[in-house]
């Protein structure tokens, strides 16, 4: 504490960085795979894969929800994109009133249908990538405040350790371009220096923005001071809603076919349709709002609408034409949209998601690394001592951590594959692998030496990822070697990130296993102690 | 050696309060004293301010934990916290 600036905050880089790193890598890693939750739930749904858009397809929503759910109050059709196949098909059933107790919102009704024959589609029962995407910020089965809150405050000492990790190098560009592999704990500070620094920009943004998306839960006291404690009058005024109740349903009434006003609003805003919501379907007051994709400017305001164009149902008139204005924003209001429209990759380029994904990965090995490197240190320090029971934990918790992880990730995917499609509860017991995997090998990782544990939790998930394309190929027909799984690129790119990231698994495991070199050579004296750096 | 051992622990204990309890507190109170002071529009004050708040908190704790005493650490902490206290007491909700 007393010595200089520099080595203060390697001080607090490596404390701060440790006690929440394991929540961290856990945070990075399911966040990581939310880039794709949507392409990673439809790889879950083999039964969709067969869907394909055709021209009719709009038609045959429109008679497939008349013919399922004729007296809904309100339907919603999500229409297939680049990334889903099939139709989406939500209704609000007549009768009770929208009940909205408890916040949440009522999402009523829903089912998927085949877009090309109108069929109503029963996918198998899973929770698909959004287990994933809500595990990276609310956890599992803890109560979602609590949850929230230990995953921002582990998200400031994120942003505490990339500060502190940034003043604490001096050489942040010329170590960048070093690495000297096979030197045990100087390879894992290159390999952590080269994972932050390659990607800090992002590491900054993901880490900023995810507390910018909580900051009315983390600091309302800017609220409470300047509206008197009022926070319903700050929304009203930060994110102005222009909806006006629905009236009572109307006497019944043919409406018009969807197609023409389908094609007259693509034609309108020059792009295809994506949503078509309907208030009092089958009535004479029916409302089909129809709308294209949004889009999204990067500075934009965060919640603002699609460009959409409203009809009377049972004429076909046009009611209102809605295109979303640039409101005017302040600096900091144009700060926090771009920082959670990055964080959210609110834009459909497939290209940038590929960086994103491969920066996610870059940000889960930057924490990795930081915490090996701990280990790594401190079991150098001990020389021939035998590790203490501390230094056992921390390890068994990494294991758990990195390659446990990796394992409960791969078993959710092999579970979704080989777990009767009919399974009662299925979802639940997808779950239920992902978590006992990862205890398991926590228990695994703290009661086998060092070394050998690694070896085999490495040698574990090699084959478990690298297996799962072939699974693919046993239990569907929409693998690697099929027409579907390239018509939908989220299929055959999800198959090859399995196998580029199994094989990333097993270098890893023939780096381990490879016998050490003479671990007692003589360090040569021009290279840089390890003070110097971080750590 | 045990004494200095001590002596340093109590520090980083010391410095570790300041930096998550105090560096709250001051981004909570800056957070507020700004929304009421900037000079805008009250809904861009409040946004304006949230948004830099989370910068505020990450200086506070590098700053607990870079300064050579540990009473500085405190008094860096808690003087603009009391400073911010006051202004946010003497502007009061801009409405």
């Amino acid at each position: 504490m007393n010595g200089s600036l520099r080595q203060s905050m390697a001080w607090l880089h490596t404390w701060s960085g440790l006690l929440l790193g394991w929540l961290l890598v856990a945070v990075f890693v399911t966040g990581t795979s939310a880039y794709y939750r949507e392409e990673i739930s439809l790889w879950m749904e083999p039964e969709l894969h067969q869907s394909t858009a055709s021209d009719d397809t709009m038609d045959l929503a429109w008679q497939t929800l008349g013919r399922i759910a004729p007296e809904a109050r309100s339907w919603d059709i999500s229409l297939p994109d680049a990334r889903n196949p099939a139709v989406q098909l939500r209704w609000q059933p007549a009768g009770e009133e929208q009940p909205r107790q408890g916040g949440g919102r009522n999402r009523g009704e829903q089912a998927w249908m085949d877009a090309g024959s109108g069929e109503v589609l029963t996918p198998r029962e899973t929770r698909g990538g959004h287990f994933l995407y809500r595990f990276h910020f609310e956890l599992y089965g803890v109560p979602r405040l609590w949850a929230r809150w230990l995953i921002c405050v582990a998200t400031m000492f994120m942003l505490v350790a990339i500060i502190s990790g940034v003043i604490t190098h001096k050489k942040i560009f010329k170590d960048f371009f070093t690495f000297r592999p096979g030197k045990g704990q100087r390879s894992w500070l290159d390999a952590h220096n080269a994972s932050a620094v390659l990607a800090l920009p992002f590491h900054f943004m993901i880490t900023y923005s995810g507390l910018l998306l909580f900051m009315v839960m983390l600091m309302p006291w800017g609220i409470d001071a300047a509206y008197d404690g009022d926070r319903r009058a700050f929304f009203d005024e930060a994110f102005p809603r222009s909806t006006e109740a629905p009236g009572p349903a109307g006497e019944p009434a043919d409406m018009v076919a969807i197609g023409p006003l389908a094609a007259a609003t693509a034609a309108r805003f020059e792009r295809p349709v994506s949503r078509i919501e309907v208030q009092h379907p089958n009535r004479e007051n029916a409302r089909i709002r129809i709308s294209v994709e949004q889009d999204v400017a990067i500075s934009g305001r965060r919640r603002g609408g699609s460009p959409t164009q409203v009809f009377q149902g049972s004429s076909g008139d046009l009611l209102e034409t809605i295109e979303p204005r640039e409101a005017p924003t302040p600096l900091m209001g144009k700060v926090y949209n771009v920082m959670t429209n990055l964080h959210l990759v609110r834009f459909a380029d497939p290209l940038v998601r590929l960086l994103f994904f491969f920066s996610g990965l870059a940000g889960s090995a930057m924490v990795a690394t930081g915490m090996l490197l701990w280990v790594s240190k401190r079991t150098q320090q001990l020389r021939r001592q035998q590790p203490g029971a501390a230094l056992k934990l921390v390890n068994g918790l990494n294991m758990a951590s990195i390659t446990g992880l990796l394992a409960a990730i791969g078993a959710y995917f092999a579970a979704n594959r080989v777990l009767p499609a009919t399974l009662a509860e299925r979802s639940s017991w997808e779950i239920r692998v992902f978590f006992l995997v990862w205890l398991t090998s926590l228990v695994h990782g703290l009661l086998r030496p060092h070394r050998r544990g690694w070896i085999e939790q490495l040698a574990v998930i090699t084959v478990l990822w690298l297996a799962l394309p072939f699974l693919d190929m046993v239990t569907t027909d929409s693998h690697l070697f099929s027409a579907a799984a390239w018509r939908l690129g989220a299929l055959a790119g999800f198959d090859l990130i399995c196998l580029l990231l199994g094989a990333l698994w097993g270098y890893a495991l023939w780096r381990v296993a490879k016998p050490k070199p003479d671990k007692r050579k003589p360090a040569r004296a021009r290279e840089p102690a390890l003070a110097e750096g971080n750590a | 050696m045990s004494q200095l051992k001590n002596a340093t622990r109590l520090s980083v204990a010391s410095r570790a309060i300041a930096a998550v309890l105090g560096g709250y507190a001051l981004s909570a109170t800056a957070t507020a004293a700004l929304s009421v002071g900037l000079p805008m529009s009250r809904m861009d004050a409040v946004i304006t301010a949230s948004v830099l708040s989370f910068l505020i908190y990450s200086v506070a704790v590098i700053w607990a934990f870079a300064c050579a005493t540990t009473a500085r650490a405190w008094a860096g902490i808690a003087i603009p916290t009391l400073l911010c206290g006051a202004l946010v007491w003497l502007l009061g909700p801009a409405s």
